[in-house]
């Protein structure tokens, strides 16, 4: 498998080395760098993904979806980009200027930085730290405070009421997804998110850990479809019953922001499927067949990891064009009486698998 | 009948019997709520069908219907007023739940009072409107009533006229929501309202505990328009109505006027109007089907009903050159022959459908989402049903076997196999199962007929000028969301003194805040679209 890591070891010895520059200009220079790429990826993938979605959907729903703008329609969602761009920010009376104008950068922000823990590829990771799968649980809840804000700062009873559904929702299945990502991490034996991913060199955890590992999976699927605020639990924003939820009174790039975190955040959470379940950048390997893994490791890791994200994120969109939406009540009864249970004896299972040693 | 006229002649003597298309009774205002008491109570005449108000110039008055929904036999019953000024009659709000909206309607066009009743403001114009328009003493003059462009004030207060004492009238003050209440206004323009309607809804939580319906926002005033018109010209405004069951609306105005006329219409043209009122029923059920299930969140259901939606407008494109507003229908027949090819595509489209409901069943009723969202949700029962005159599949849903085909067939409805869909759970689910089937019995009709089209003319030999005799006729079709009533009122010549649509869309958006209350929000969404409303048959 190729270690990419040759690339910024490259960088850093040609800021430091060839430019002489002193560290504290080295390390900025590279903070710059990834952020730039970062914010590169990070736009390219939600472009792709609108694109995406809307082929699949038009797909299931017997129509041809996007096909006017370049080939196949693959450049509608950047046409769509520029629209959005130069849209009008329509300013509101009655409404609190500061948190309204902020609301769209915490959601945003929230994505962003979860993006710097996903192992990216061999050698490509933005910050590898012992508590790496901590972290990412933290970052990606304050996402829920721009909703709230967003919704209550709008001064209507709409997007009041899709933000406190939301609310709701985002703080009963993060629940569902810590349990899950706890299950893991048990398993694993390690926060660290190259450690879970080194762990996973021979075979992936969804076949290592078998019973328990794919209930977690089935478990983080449903609360990560949830966390996203998408189809069947697209209640915060249910568009039939409050126009558009929390972000009705957005306009132009600041609806953008929303519309941009709903899709990375969909990636993020198929990423973060891929890193705990399917061995985040590393190849197929079955234990044995020796000319098979050698084969897979000339797919580049990249390619793996992103393949990964994208196959579960399709799930996640056909959840979304399948079923119809729950009802308040009844989501919130799904996770307090059904997954959050079934997460904590899969847990104990999962503690007994690990202590017997019952897994692969 | 001849029971009930010789009670109602021995108990109320000043009731003037008349026995016309229906038994007809004339009543005096005074003793008109005990005559509707033991109507209801003592002859089981527990649904009113139709409640409409008239203007003969010197007198004021409302006409009722009154149908026994055991025996389906009607009764006619007229009350009158000769003052124009204040003009006052007693409500039966508290007989019949469904006289709350269409007195409201009168209010608002006559400026009947009616007395006792909880909510007396204008349902469809404007609170500063000045005049009432369906008198035939209005004055149109748009100095009167310009086009207003500043905001309707809302009035959280309405008045009731209560009767304390026989002939003492007292003005009282009702609040509709309080201060405290949290009023959420879903509507006009709403994406779950099909339509401009509008829903004031006061919410605790998320939990629905009151809704103010307002209508009016597309109200054309048809009826009054036809009273300007000459008959041929008064058929066009029915594709208007509900336009998705443009076809059977038609067919009904067309049935009134032959009715009067007694015109035969040629067999051929009878088997054609039936076929094209099945094809639109299939037509109008696919799409409520498909926007319910959008409603629900569902939104790959939408496109697969309306695939087969396109393969029937096709086929009355062929045939009438239209997709939505067909003006197919004439009086005494219908307007043009079939398309050569109507046979086969009727039949390539009855191989379609058994396998499409398949699909739509496999994707969606078999879901344990859509079952949680539906099942027992917005639970109308029988009584309420007949109470609130929720006809049509809604009421079917709720076990009332209110198909008027087969209650008083029309056409040749009479000759033909099919069963009436009727269901016992009341809810939301049951509604959407009833469209289903009703689907499916629609297609069974449409494979008895396809290859039984006779020969012969397509309209019959009617005068040139059709003038309507004095007198007054009503007729009921079953249109795609329930009972759809045509009253006619002439005074001879071309023209008619009263035109009145009773459209099923009235009186199911009538029974939104019955059905909701102590429901969800999401659950308002549900049993809107469940019943299926359509905006133009509530606004005429």
């Amino acid at each position: 498998m190729q270690d990419l890591s040759f690339i910024t070891r490259w960088i850093d010895n040609f800021l430091s080395g060839t430019l002489h520059f002193p560290e504290w200009l080295t390390v900025t220079t590279e903070c710059v760098l990834i952020g730039l790429v970062l914010l590169l990826l990070y736009s390219v993938l939600a472009l792709f993904y609108i694109l995406f979605e809307r082929k699949v959907c038009a797909y299931f729903q017997c129509r041809l979806g996007p096909n006017r703008v370049g080939p196949w329609g693959i450049l509608q969602s950047v046409a769509d980009m520029f629209k959005i761009l130069i849209k009008e920010l329509i300013s509101l009376n009655h409404v609190d200027k500061f948190l309204f104008g902020l609301a769209p950068f915490l959601v945003i922000i929230a994505s962003m930085l979860s993006f710097s823990v996903l192992p990216w590829g061999n050698g490509l990771q933005v910050v590898d730290f012992n508590i790496g799968i901590f972290f990412l649980l933290a970052v990606s809840s304050i996402g829920v405070l721009g909703i709230l804000l967003a919704g209550w700062s709008s001064n209507n009873k709409f997007t009041l009421i899709g933000a406190l559904r939301s609310g709701a929702q985002m703080v009963s299945y993060e629940l569902s997804i810590g349990l899950s990502v706890l299950t893991m991490v048990c398993f694993a034996g390690t926060m660290s998110v190259s450690g879970i991913v080194a762990q996973q060199e021979h075979t992936w955890f969804i076949f290592s850990g078998h019973i328990p590992a794919i209930i977690a999976f089935l478990i983080y699927i449903v609360a990560g479809t949830a966390e996203t605020n998408r189809g069947p639990f697209d209640l915060p924003e249910a568009e039939s019953e409050l126009t558009a939820g929390y972000h009705t009174e957005y306009s132009g790039i600041h609806f953008g922001f929303f519309y941009l975190a709903e899709y990375l955040n969909l990636f993020i959470i198929g990423g973060v499927a891929a890193l705990l379940f399917f061995g985040g950048w590393m190849p197929l390997h079955i234990p044995g067949w020796d000319g098979f893994n050698a084969c897979m490791d000339y797919i580049p890791s990249v390619l793996w990891f992103l393949m990964k994200a994208i196959a579960v994120t399709f799930v996640m969109i056909w959840f979304k064009w399948t079923f119809p939406r729950l009802r308040i009540d009844q989501l919130l009864a799904f996770e307090w009486k059904y997954l959050l249970p079934i997460n904590l004896f899969n847990l104990v299972l999962m503690v007994l698998v690990i202590t017997f040693g019952l897994h692969f | 009948m001849a029971n009930l006229q010789a009670i109602v002649a021995e108990k109320f003597p000043e009731a003037e019997i008349v026995n016309g298309e229906t038994l007809e009774l004339n009543v005096p205002d005074a003793k008109w709520h005990s005559l509707a008491t033991m109507l209801k109570d003592e002859f089981g005449f527990d649904n009113l069908t139709a409640l409409i108000g008239m203007d003969w110039g010197d007198l004021l008055g409302v006409v009722y219907y009154l149908t026994n929904t055991s025996t389906w036999e009607m009764v006619r019953v007229k009350v009158t007023t000769a003052d124009r000024v204040k003009p006052m009659l007693h409500s039966i709000t508290d007989l019949y739940a469904v006289a709350g909206i269409y007195e409201r309607e009168v209010y608002d066009f006559y400026g009947i009072i009616f007395i006792n009743h909880p909510d007396m403001r204008r349902l469809f114009l404007r609170n500063d409107w000045v005049g009432f328009p369906f008198r035939k003493d209005y004055d149109a003059n748009p100095e009167v009533n310009p086009v207003r462009l500043d905001h309707e004030k809302v009035d959280d207060v309405t008045v009731s006229y209560v009767e304390t004492a026989p002939g003492k009238i007292e003005k009282r003050k009702v609040e509709i929501f309080s201060p405290e209440q949290f009023v959420v206004n879903i509507g006009p323009q709403h994406p779950a309202t099909h339509g401009v309607l509008r829903l004031r809804t006061a919410v605790d939580g998320e939990t629905i505990t009151k809704i103010d319906l307002y209508l009016g926002y597309i109200h054309r005033g048809i009826e009054k328009l036809c009273e300007g018109l000459t008959y041929p010209q008064t058929l066009h405004f029915t594709d208007r109505l509900d336009y998705l069951s443009a076809m059977i609306n038609r067919h009904a105005l067309c049935l009134c006027v032959e009715k009067a006329m007694n015109i035969e219409v040629p067999r051929r043209a009878q088997v054609i109007r039936v076929m094209m009122d099945e094809l639109m029923r299939i037509s109008s059920h696919l799409l409520a089907i498909g926007t319910f299930c959008m409603d629900l969140g569902a939104t790959t259901m939408l496109f697969y009903p309306l695939r087969e939606r396109e393969t029937i407008l096709d086929i009355l494109e062929r045939t009438t050159g239209a997709r939505m507003t067909f003006n197919y229908n004439c009086i005494g027949g219908v307007i043009a022959d079939l398309d050569p090819n109507f046979q086969t595509d009727v039949k390539k489209l009855l191989e379609i459908m058994p396998k499409a409901i398949k699909e739509y069943n496999k994707v969606f009723t078999g879901n344990v989402i859509a079952h949680n969202r539906m099942d027992g949700v917005g639970v109308l029962s029988d009584p309420d049903a007949k109470d609130y005159n929720c006809t049509g599949p809604t009421g079917r849903a709720s076990g009332w076997a209110c198909d008027i085909r087969k209650r008083h067939p029309y056409g040749i409805y009479s000759e033909l196999q099919f069963e009436e869909v009727v269901r016992h759970e009341g809810d939301s689910m049951a509604r959407f199962k009833a469209r289903i089937s009703e689907m499916e019995q629609s297609c069974r009709i449409l494979a008895q007929l396809v290859d039984q089209i006779p020969e012969g003319d397509i309209c019959a030999k009617v005068p040139k000028i059709i003038k309507l005799p004095e007198g007054h006729w009503f007729q009921q079709v079953e249109a795609c969301r329930g009972a759809f009533g045509v009253y006619i009122e002439s005074a001879g010549g071309n023209q008619p003194l009263r035109v009145k649509f009773n459209s099923p869309g009235f009186c199911l958006a009538g029974a939104v805040d019955h059905l909701t209350r102590g429901e969800k929000i999401a659950d308002l969404i549900t049993i809107g679209g469940s019943l299926d409303y359509v905006v133009p048959d509530i606004d005429r």
